[in-house]
């Protein structure tokens, strides 16, 4: 499809409560940032994935010096379709949509858009919907830098629409936020290119463990972007011309690690 | 011989020695500032010479453009062929996008001219990340062709750009065996200001 890319960090915390497959379980550093990054373009994946782990380093040589999130690392993870970053994720395709529905700690992560399209009515929607922040391609390592500050422990949602948990509260709830009117809902789409959706299935615990104490970033590429729907709840779909638009900030469940 | 007798281009020979020269009478300009005192580095230096001069004839012509600055600065010690892995990959993405391209415009009967569009797309995008700028240039007037339905104009773009990305990767492989020369030279590869 188009050459849109998009990013999202999850923290590990985060990470082991929706048994990212292979991962044991090592001392938890919570301020370890995970990115997930989604583009179809293979270059676009090794630029950002680059870029990510620049801005990551805490000896940056030359003159490259950027203030570093205090005790943190970043990963970086790029897939090449939204299909993948629901298996990445853990979520299986068809359930999607009511599982994203649910969780409210998807909601906490911030999802930033990568595109080459340069439309202001456009960005100014993904803005609205929910998106963190926009980058237009080709994304600088100035841009990277950006984000850093929604990994910072203490950010601040210039969104109304976003919710902010207090970091004592408990992490997933399920009831939204009275202040919010219209919380930000979009839905992932899965490339259509993809064939049959991956067999993984999330089973619910409820033991939930260590609130995260921030959200994760999530970036997020639309290829070509359609006229997001007005209607909130979106139905994941793999239409033949999908477009997937922004990710549902969603309650994360703690399945069991496979 | 290969230069004639009124030709102003002096002898290899020439140039070392007048290197030679300069060295010795202005160790500290600026521009010679990665050079060292020994002797057999005149040959380093001319080498750092050519390279330089050659990246700046790349942007000055217009194939690069400041997203290649980007890129190289992105690379350091700890990965010295991150510039080469990139423009590795997108060529191979070129060689994959312009066959289907071809093969879409190849079409007995109706051509889908939004499925090249959709290629054009993803090249335009490509060329764009690395800095690769007649390629993007191209890709614009391609796109534009796809939407008016351009038969002619299409098939006329898709041979510029199979040529015009050929002639890149050329382009950047002379100047990858340059980086190399200078190395194998005992030089380090000098970082060019284009400003």
């Amino acid at each position: 499809m188009a050459s849109d890319g998009g990013v999202s960090c999850l923290r590990r915390s985060e990470m082991m409560s929706v048994g990212i497959g292979g991962i044991d379980s090592p001392p938890l550093d919570v301020d370890e940032v995970h990115v997930l990054a989604v583009d179809d373009s293979l270059v676009d994946r090794i630029v950002i994935e680059r870029l990510l782990r620049i801005t990551s380093c805490k000896d940056i040589e030359k003159s490259k010096k950027i203030k570093h999130i205090s005790g943190g690392s970043v990963s970086v993870t790029a897939v090449d379709s939204g299909w993948r970053a629901l298996e990445f994720l853990g979520i299986d395709n068809e359930k999607a949509s009511a599982e994203l529905d649910e969780s409210s700690s998807f909601r906490q992560v911030p999802v930033v858009i990568m595109s080459s399209e340069n439309v202001i009515t456009r960005i100014d929607r993904c803005l609205e919907e929910g998106a963190e922040d926009f980058l237009l391609k080709p994304v600088k390592l100035a841009d990277v830098k950006r984000l850093r500050n929604y990994l910072a422990r203490d950010v601040k949602h210039s969104n109304g629409n976003k919710r902010k948990l207090p970091k004592d509260s408990p992490p997933l709830t399920l009831s939204p936020d009275s202040s919010d009117s219209s919380p930000p809902r979009s839905t992932l789409s899965p490339d259509s290119s993809d064939s049959s959706p991956p067999p993984s299935t999330l089973s619910p615990d409820s033991s939930d463990s260590s609130s995260p104490p921030l959200s994760p970033v999530e970036i997020f590429s639309s290829p070509l972007l359609s006229p997001l729907d007005d209607e909130v709840d979106d139905v994941l779909t793999s239409s033949p011309e999908s477009t997937p638009s922004l990710v549902r900030r969603q309650k994360m469940r703690s399945p069991g690690l496979d | 011989g290969y230069f004639s007798e009124t030709q102003v281009k002096p002898s290899p020979k020439e140039t070392k020695r007048q290197l030679c020269l300069s060295l010795s009478l202005s160790i500290s300009v600026s521009s010679l500032h990665s050079l060292s005192l020994y002797p057999m580095d005149a040959h380093v230096a001319q080498l750092q010479m050519q390279y330089r001069n050659y990246i700046l004839s790349l942007y000055q012509q217009g194939f690069l453009d400041d997203q290649f600055t980007e890129l190289k600065s992105l690379q350091d010690d700890g990965t010295p062929d991150f510039v080469a892995e990139v423009l590795s990959l997108f060529f191979d993405d070129c060689v994959k996008l312009v066959g289907n391209m071809a093969r879409a415009l190849d079409q007995t009967g109706t051509v889908d001219f939004s499925q090249v569009g959709a290629n054009v797309h993803q090249l335009k995008g490509s060329s764009s990340s690395v800095g690769a700028k007649r390629v993007k240039g191209l890709c614009i007037n391609f796109k534009e062709l796809c939407e008016a339905k351009n038969y002619e104009g299409c098939v006329r773009c898709l041979q510029q750009v199979d040529i015009e990305y050929k002639t890149l990767k050329a382009k950047l492989q002379d100047m990858f065996n340059l980086e190399k020369q200078i190395v194998q030279a005992g030089g380090i590869v000098p970082q060019v200001d284009i400003n």
